[in-house]
């Protein structure tokens, strides 16, 4: 899976400035970057949901621009996505869900699809929640059986979208280690795009910062955490203020207090 | 003059979102078709709609034919007897609801019924990224979700107006015979004898159909269209019911202008 120089901008603002990684099969590779930084754009980039402005998406060996519509469909069949809120389809049981990519795609006997969902729910530990409701669920089960079904498949890609986002830390350790081992199960490459600096760390090969539209940083777990760069420095220790601004930009203070005409 | 401006600006700027959307509109439109292939093949999936849109709106529809042809049997013989033509009840009850109330009052509560429902449902779809997730399994979301709805409600429609006449009739019956005594000879023979099967019958259930699919089209465009928060979904659901309303309405005087000029 590779970006090179790619863009994209929404009208005139530009909300990916000419964007370069790369991660190979088997890699665990984390995008971060603070909220609005343009991390969700670059896996819509890569899933074929946007076409960039300029540069290239490539995975394996296709450029996903450039594809049609049935070829982008094909090429999805191998890929999976972990949404924010694991995007459960609500009128489905657990199985179902697991079960639609399979029904959808494969001609297989049911008794097969019941198999593998089976599999595919005891990977994430929740074999005995086949029959509940997605409402049923705990937001970190929800999560689980979502990525249940973002594999469903044996993708060679796993996007993962915000996977930690309001876990309790229990599930979020939970969530975590299923990431890594179900990538090293199906010798898949996997991209995570978050902003959880210290459980990420501990799962992943490789991390890319991502800040107004640009890369500004990347290395390994180990290389980042003893980074010097203050924007990761910034970003790893939570600190409030620094390249990142914690004002938004505004007029000085007093002018909005004595001006009147300020906000 | 600036003031003219910003508000010629506006208007220009309305009309070319209308237009705009209306291209969109037709565009998802023919999607819809390409793809009802699919679902088609898949039927089960569009008889649960089937159900949803048809079966579920079955009391509201029973219940609104029934009792408005109770008030057109009370209103009918009320008049007609002042003329001495008393007898005439049911030819008025039948061609009344043949020809407009079961179409024109059964599309308005479907689209109060099943249309909101099919908005809202497609809608939060959208707003918890469903559509997206599915569109990213490679599946079609206007294969999978909206296409189903759609025939769905074009296929229930025309049988629930049919049963809102049937109901109404039989409510016309219920208090011209049964309780003003009108004679039970003359109300059926009369109706049996005015009311023609292709120039009254079939042009309603040509008006149905046409409203189902307005009602079934405006509601999938809505909900899959509305912008992906709470408060879009709430205005796509008031969307749907208002403009398929209104769409009904138009869509009856155009009819009815083309169906029934004078005679018979």
């Amino acid at each position: 899976m590779r970006l090179r120089q790619a863009r994209f901008a929404y009208g005139e603002r530009e909300i990916l400035s000419g964007i370069d990684l790369e991660v190979r099969r088997g890699q665990v590779v984390a995008i971060m970057g603070g909220s609005g930084s343009g991390k969700t754009t670059l896996l819509r980039l890569i899933g074929g949901q946007l076409r960039p402005s300029a540069g290239e998406v490539w995975v394996d060996g296709q450029a996903v621009p450039g594809l049609g519509r049935e070829a982008l469909y094909r090429m999805r069949r191998r890929m999976g996505m972990l949404f924010q809120f694991g995007a459960l389809f609500t009128d489905m049981s657990v199985f179902d869900n697991v079960a639609f990519p399979l029904r959808e795609h494969t001609d297989l006997s049911p008794e097969l699809i019941h198999d593998l969902v089976m599999m595919k729910l005891q990977a994430v530990g929740l074999r005995g929640a086949a029959r509940l409701m997605p409402a049923e669920l705990s937001g970190g089960m929800a999560r689980r059986v979502a990525l249940a079904r973002a594999v469903a498949l044996d993708p060679m890609l796993v996007m993962y979208d915000e996977p930690f986002a309001g876990l309790d830390p229990i599930s979020l350790g939970v969530v975590g280690q299923l990431i890594r081992r179900l990538n090293d199960a199906l010798g898949a490459c996997s991209i995570l795009v978050t902003h959880d600096v210290q459980e990420s760390l501990e799962i992943v090969d490789y991390v890319y910062f991502v800040s107004s539209g640009r890369i500004v940083a990347q290395g390994t777990p180990d290389e980042i955490r003893a980074s010097t760069d203050p924007f990761v420095h910034q970003f790893v220790h939570a600190e409030a203020d620094g390249p990142v601004p914690f004002h938004y930009p505004a007029p000085p203070m007093a002018a909005s207090l004595i001006g009147g005409g300020g906000q | 003059m600036n003031w003219l401006m910003a508000r010629v600006q506006a208007l220009g700027g309305r009309v070319v979102d209308g237009v705009w959307r209306l291209g969109f509109a037709a565009r998802f439109l023919a999607l819809l078709l390409l793809y009802s292939g699919q679902s088609f093949r898949r039927l089960h999936l569009t008889i649960r709609e089937i159900y949803f849109s048809g079966v579920l709106s079955l009391l509201i529809i029973v219940v609104s034919g029934l009792f408005v042809g109770m008030v057109l049997g009370l209103q009918g013989y009320e008049t007609l007897q002042r003329f001495g033509s008393g007898d005439a009840l049911g030819v008025l009850v039948a061609l009344s609801l043949v020809r407009e109330l079961g179409p024109v009052v059964a599309g308005l509560l479907f689209a109060s019924r099943a249309g909101s429902a099919v908005t809202a449902e497609i809608g939060l779809m959208k707003v918890t990224e469903q559509l997206k997730a599915m569109d990213m399994m490679a599946v079609s979301p206007i294969a999978r979700v909206v296409a189903p709805r759609f025939w769905g409600g074009v296929i229930s429609m025309p049988l629930l107006a049919a049963i809102f006449s049937v109901m109404g009739v039989f409510g016309g019956w219920l208090i011209g015979v049964v309780v003003i005594g009108v004679d039970e000879g003359a109300f059926w023979s009369q109706m049996q004898a005015a009311v023609d099967f292709r120039y009254d019958v079939l042009n309603g259930v040509i008006k149905s159909v046409v409203f189902g699919f307005a009602v079934a089209l405006i509601a999938v465009f809505e909900g899959y269209d509305c912008t992906p928060t709470a408060e879009g979904v709430s205005r796509a659901i008031t969307r749907t019911v208002v403009s398929s309303a209104l769409v009904i309405l138009a869509l009856d005087f155009i009819l009815t202008s083309f169906m029934f000029r004078g005679g018979s």
